[in-house]
């Protein structure tokens, strides 16, 4: 018995972490396939023109530009609405609540809000934004929903990093003699920074490869010329891969993976920003 | 709990204050040189390359071309955030309605013609067929190839979003043989593709399946069904000859509407719309222009 | 210089408290909007319209239960999917990989994550669904099946960031009792760290099934979105119309205020609610998990 017994443990041992590395092989290597396939089907679209220029003759020809332009307003208007109030929100949860029933709320309210399908903000966008407010289809109204979008994600990764920072550094701080605002805005936000860059980005990234919320909110198909002011409707770069993919007939393969490889190059390139960032940080900590 | 409201409120102030005037812009549009033009995925690429050819005249006059659908287009029309409503059938009464109670008397266009065109994959050996026959298929009522003469395969049924004109448009004169009081409806399985290029690509890989597009977009590797009106009649091809004389049966105008009565530059971009130059356009994309052919 | 300070200091408090409530505001609102704009469906609608099985709105068939029964079968399958793969890539990562090693391999995965959805709706369209036909001899590519393996790789990040998240901070000292004990490493992932790790574990699948109910693009491009009402297993090898799919379709052309205009947000309402009873579930289990833990240890 003895002796059988061991031999039957070690086969399931081997047994399980030959199928959990199988698992793990069928999860990573279609990442990587995908990945190297937009790259090998796109890069010959990829030249200065094409993320330069205008695109010509119904989008087959030409360039993206507008579109990638458009992707960093919109990047950049969802920045300036949901940074300031998602960390302003992550420095009360952190600081200053005390955990009532009402601050559970909050966080219950903060979980929703993450879970909630993109085209329901979509939605809700078009309702309040574009009509109600009577914003129509605009980079404004696109970026107020996609920062309402995003406000989660920052609101969770800025708390986690805010209560990483020891609470000696806090204690310390008041000894001295500082304020609470004192004591946040120069002991530990900076060492929470980034902790709060990195959930930025992501936060960012995410709201920048999403199409649904702004399908009726921003997005336009084709747009003479850039976007003038917030209240303009602008061409972005989920949207311009969604339409040139199914709309328009006899569209060169190549143009359709040069702007899928653009898109997840933005989207990807922020990914890795962040993570640099963030393992940057983790070895410079003092703690 | 007021310390959230004085916050918002005065947010919601900025934001608002702002808007005035550009939003006056955006609902005047026949006053400025800015035409936004939204609607039908059947015109979208005829109206962004009229829109192109037609900015490099006039480089001054700034036009914008979004797709969506012909129902899109007309909703945006109704709620006063575009000029021109591209459109692949016409306007319906209840829209009628809606707009005119909003102050709003659409205003038709006819710019282009345009023929449906019945497609399934270059292997499959059906070449015709009659309208009923056409009906029976989409309504769910014949299943397999083989009842048509064909292999035995069944039958995938491939259409457009119900936001279409494409859709509406094949939904009253194929489905329901242009008949008033028919109420056939489309079988639940048949799968609603977001744009005309989703049915061209399922074709071309499906030999199963069978979709309707319109003529400018069916690329010559797909085999495109002869249809006749009745049984007994002749089997007839879409093309230019035969939408201008009548014997396709499955062939419809194309329409932009506006709100009321174009003016200035509007009325300037509809008229050039059906001059020769842009007609040229019209059938270099696989449309018929009306031009050649006007009662 | 002290009551300038302060004075700010006051400012700054007020603005951080009222930001920190703006979470329950912009819940609210959403709610708020949804329930205004969907709930003239109820009046609209007869209840024997809207939970028909034909849903047509051009034509005034407003049966919603088809759209629920698409949805519920590319979750089911996309569950079925990331779920295994998910957990299995997270124990791996966490247990049997090397430090270095996982450095490397779960940025990898998070990748995955970062993928935009129509960029994998349109893989799914040029690559993936013409494949699955021909192999699996289909009558066509574009089913629920399709967009079920599509979103299963797109729940997979979330459920491997979270749980592996949840494993790893099971102590050290739990493992190292049970291999004190005589355990195989294999039999301290499934009895000792699985176990400890429960709650993370659970979390992490609901919020990638949370993930998945709530994906539009993707499933807009594969799954046909044939209003078809699922009524046998071999359903996901036949399209399906979802939810969110029929919201992104045909928001463009409703105009405002119509019937269709407020059954769409009335299913946006819904997909809300089931987002919500998610969470809330997800939430109360983790809390008393964490009260049973609470309770052991003391």
């Amino acid at each position: 018995m003895k002796t059988i017994f061991p031999i039957h443990r070690n086969l399931s041992q081997q047994l399980g972490f030959g199928l959990l590395t199988a698992m793990t092989l069928a999860t990573v290597l279609p990442i990587i396939a995908v990945i190297a396939y937009i790259i090998v089907q796109g890069a010959p679209a990829i030249s200065p023109e094409f993320l330069t220029r205008v695109p010509n003759n119904g989008m087959r020809n030409g360039g993206i530009m507008p579109a990638i332009v458009g992707t960093l307003y919109l990047t950049f208007g969802t920045a300036i609405f949901s940074v300031p109030l998602g960390v302003a929100a992550a420095i009360y949860l952190s600081e200053y609540a005390a955990d009532t029933w009402l601050t559970r709320i909050i966080r219950i309210a903060i979980i929703n809000l993450a879970g909630i399908p993109s085209v329901v903000y979509g939605l809700f966008g078009l309702g309040l934004f574009v009509l109600f407010l009577q914003f129509g289809t605009s980079i404004l109204a696109a970026s107020l929903t996609l920062s309402i979008m995003t406000l989660p994600v920052i609101i969770s990764t800025s708390e986690e990093a805010l209560r990483a920072v020891p609470q000696s550094f806090r204690t310390v701080s008041i000894s001295l003699g500082a304020t609470r605002w004192q004591t946040i805005r120069r002991i530990v936000l900076p060492e929470a920074l980034p902790g709060i860059i990195t959930g930025v980005i992501l936060g960012l990234e995410r709201a920048a490869g999403e199409t649904a919320p702004i399908l009726f909110t921003g997005a336009a198909f084709f747009l003479p010329r850039l976007p003038g002011s917030p209240f303009d409707a602008t061409m972005a770069l989920p949207y311009h891969l969604f339409v040139i993919s199914t709309q328009i007939p006899e569209m060169p393969f190549q143009i359709q993976y040069g702007t899928a490889l653009v898109l997840i190059a933005f989207v990807l390139g922020m990914n890795l920003i962040a993570t640099v960032i963030r393992s940057r940080a983790r070895a410079r900590r003092q703690w | 709990m007021k310390h959230i409201l004085l916050p918002f409120l005065l947010l919601t102030l900025l934001f608002t204050s702002g808007c005035a005037d550009s939003a006056q812009a955006q609902n005047n549009p026949q006053a400025s040189t800015y035409i936004e033009n939204k609607g039908s995925d059947t015109i979208v690429n005829l109206a962004l390359a009229w829109a192109e050819r037609y900015q490099e005249k006039y480089p001054e006059v700034r036009i914008s071309v979004t797709g969506g659908g012909s129902g899109t287009g007309i909703a945006a029309l109704i709620n006063g955030t575009v000029s021109i409503a591209n459109a692949s059938r016409k306007i319906k009464s209840e829209e009628i309605e809606t707009a005119r109670a909003k102050g709003i008397e659409p205003v038709e266009h006819i710019v282009a013609r345009d023929a449906i065109a019945v497609i399934v994959h270059p292997d499959n050996p059906v070449s015709q067929l009659t309208l009923q026959q056409i009906s029976d298929i989409y309504s769910g009522k014949i299943n397999n190839w083989s009842e048509l003469g064909g292999e035995n395969r069944p039958i995938v049924r491939l259409s457009r979003e119900t936001n279409s004109g494409t859709h509406v448009y094949f939904l009253e004169t194929v489905l329901r043989l242009g008949e008033k009081d028919n109420q056939t409806l489309f079988a639940t399985d048949t799968l609603l593709l977001p744009s005309s290029e989703g049915i061209i690509h399922e074709i071309r890989h499906n030999p199963n399946a069978i979709g309707y597009d319109g003529l400018g977009y069916v690329p010559k590797d797909l085999k495109v069904i002869a249809v006749a009106k009745e049984p007994g009649e002749n089997y007839v091809l879409p093309m230019m000859s035969t939408v201008n004389d009548k014997t396709y049966p499955i062939a419809r105008d194309l329409y932009m509407y506006t709100a009321g009565e174009a003016k200035g530059a509007l009325k300037d971009y509809l008229e050039w719309i059906l001059s020769d130059e842009a007609q040229q356009i019209v059938s270099e994309l696989g449309f018929v222009p009306i031009l050649k052919y006007n009662p | 210089m002290e009551s300038q300070l302060s004075w700010q200091e006051f400012i700054i408090t007020r603005v951080i408290k009222a930001s920190g409530y703006s979470a329950i505001v912009f819940v609210a609102l959403i709610f708020y909007f949804l329930l205004r704009e969907g709930l003239p469906t109820l009046t609209e609608v007869s209840a024997a319209n809207l939970f028909s099985t034909r849903w047509y709105p051009i034509e005034e068939y407003y049966g919603i239960l088809p759209l629920i029964s698409g949805s519920l079968v590319v979750t089911f399958g996309a569950a079925l999917v990331a779920v295994p793969f998910g957990l299995g890539t997270a124990i791996f990562i966490s247990e049997i990989t090397p430090r270095w090693a996982r450095e490397i391999l779960k940025p990898l995965v998070e990748l995955l994550g970062g993928l935009p959805s129509v960029v994998l709706g349109f893989l799914g369209i040029l690559v993936l669904s013409p494949h699955l036909r021909a192999l699996l001899d289909l009558p066509t590519g574009l089913t629920a099946l399709t967009g079920s393996l599509l979103l299963g790789g797109i729940a997979v990040p979330t459920i491997v960031s979270v749980a592996e998240d949840a494993l790893d901070s099971v102590p050290r000292s739990y493992r190292e009792g049970a291999w004190a004990l005589g355990a195989t490493k294999w039999q301290t992932i499934w009895r000792v760290t699985l176990p400890a790790a429960r709650s993370g574990v659970l979390t992490a699948v609901m919020l990638g099934v949370g993930r998945a109910i709530g994906e539009t693009m993707t499933v807009m491009m594969v799954t046909g979105n044939a209003p078809v009402l699922a009524t046998k297993l071999s359903s996901i090898f036949s399209p399906v119309r979802t939810m969110t799919a029929t919201i992104a379709a045909e928001m463009g052309e409703v105009a405002n205020g119509s019937t269709h205009y407020h059954t769409l947000f009335f299913i946006g309402m819904v997909l809300f609610l089931i987002s919500l009873a998610v969470n809330i579930t997800a939430s109360a289990v983790v809390f008393r998990q964490q009260k049973r833990a609470e309770r052991v240890l003391s």
